[in-house]
């Protein structure tokens, strides 16, 4: 298959392809990128994260229904834990998503974590080039079921989409720092289920103690599965992204999101260059050795790792 | 390269008995596979759509109601016009024996009956796949 013709015509098995080659770190796909990099930037990018079993799924899927029927071109990426164990993944957010697959306008790719521990997949960004290159219009990145600290969603996304439920826990739960901090829009899920209205409440208080006086977060209560309330909360998530562009708030998520990016793939490219210089002459087991004989301590070790590197030069 | 191994497991048409597929898409994650699971009911057009968006190395598909001589090859074909003729294909579920090499004529790699252990279709995906 020729991946860069495909790219170019609008092609999504190429297009699927080139997200495998990024997620298998093939550096060829790096190049198809940087080649492409000149259609990138138009996309919006929405975040949907929340606790396991709120809805995600569900309620992106009826989102991007809604964006389609304005006959927007619309791409999801669904994350979902990878087995510490095994390496292996059952990814089963298309489940909720079964009447979008063949939607001519909707590519959807589901992920799993592989090891990264912020409730993404190091390759969602990647991912989120490939299909902004393809011409989405909107792309959304459902995480992981979060705890309270997986977070790296905000990190890629503009706006932030906490997908609630009511009963989770009693409102201390509401007050820890973390994952409630990142929301932009909240949606109360499953909102005809007792509690409903105490979990908004309780969320509200919470905001009210937020020092952003600026913008403060909409909360909305729906019912994903019977798509209530589904235009309503579209619609916050609108305002926000008004809100951010006219605050000048939007480019400066932006900037921070590739200053993040550019750290990320540095410290990536060390690492690689650490792993090809393992390959040469096992410096970092050495290492690893006198420190574990009391030898030296572990930050000596780090200087001395990182003297090896600059002396080998461009591994 | 060492990269996990993607399989789409589907279950096409109307029954809506899935155990067997969810026993062998967790066999395969234990097996360090990354297995997109796509739920009940789903059309060919679904599957193959799906394998092609999640790039997929096979697909394996359950089906128990006895349509399986028309949605496994349908799948195949579709697979074809998308673009997508590397993509292992593979069946199980309540098959009879006889419809068995009419099914493999069509591009059916294999199918995996009853009582099977799901070892050897693991093996089987292992082998078989057609990309590095």
């Amino acid at each position: 298959m020729d991946i860069r013709a495909g790219i170019a015509a609008g092609n999504k098995r190429a297009a699927a392809r080139l997200i495998t080659m990024i997620e298998n770190g093939e550096p060829e796909a790096v190049e198809i990128i940087k080649e492409n990099y000149d259609k990138i930037g138009t996309a919006r990018i929405i975040g949907v994260t929340g606790p396991p079993g709120a809805g995600k799924s569900t309620v992106t899927d009826k989102l991007a229904k809604l964006l389609r029927k304005q006959g927007k071109k619309v791409a999801i990426i669904a994350v979902d834990p990878t087995s510490p164990f095994s390496g292996g993944a059952i990814l089963g957010d298309r489940i909720r998503m079964s009447d979008l697959n063949t939607d001519e306008g909707v590519f959807i790719r589901s992920m799993g974590t592989r090891g990264a521990l912020g409730g993404l997949s190091k390759s969602v960004n990647g991912a989120i080039k490939v299909m902004d290159i393809l011409g989405c219009d909107y792309i959304f990145v459902e995480t992981v079921g979060v705890g309270q600290s997986e977070i790296d969603i905000v990190k890629v996304a503009d706006t932030v989409l906490m997908v609630m439920v009511p009963g989770l826990g009693d409102d201390i739960q509401a007050i820890k720092a973390g994952i409630m901090e990142i929301g932009d829009v909240f949606a109360v899920n499953k909102s005809d289920r007792e509690g409903a209205e105490k979990t908004a409440t309780e969320i509200e208080l919470m905001l009210d103690l937020n020092g952003n006086t600026e913008y403060r977060p909409p909360v909305k209560n729906i019912i994903a599965k019977d798509n209530k309330g589904i235009e309503e909360l579209w619609e916050a998530i609108e305002k926000h992204h008004e809100y951010m562009i006219s605050s000048g708030n939007f480019n400066k998520r932006r900037q921070k999101a590739i200053e993040t990016e550019i750290l990320e793939i540095f410290k990536q490219n060390l690492l690689d260059k650490i792993e090809r210089l393992e390959k040469k002459g096992e410096y970092l087991s050495d290492l690893t050795k006198k420190v574990f004989n009391k030898q030296i301590d572990p930050y000596t070790a780090a200087q001395e790792l990182s003297s090896i590197l600059s002396k080998e030069g461009g591994i | 390269m060492n990269r996990p191994i993607r399989v789409l497991v589907a279950k096409p048409g109307l029954d809506g008995h899935d155990r067997g597929a969810k026993v062998v898409a967790r066999a395969m994650r234990d097996a360090g596979m990354e297995v997109i699971y796509t739920g009940l009911r789903q059309t060919p057009e679904q599957i193959a759509e799906a394998a092609i968006q999640e790039d997929v190395d096979c697909v394996a598909m359950s089906i128990l109601s006895g349509a399986h001589n028309y949605l496994f090859p349908k799948v195949v074909q579709l697979l074809k016009e998308k673009g997508g003729e590397d993509i292992l294909v593979i069946g199980g579920g309540v098959i009879p024996e006889e419809d068995i090499p009419g099914l493999k004529e069509a591009g059916i790699a294999e199918i995996f009956t009853p009582g099977t252990p799901t070892s050897v279709t693991i093996e089987f995906i292992k082998n078989n796949i057609k990309r590095n």
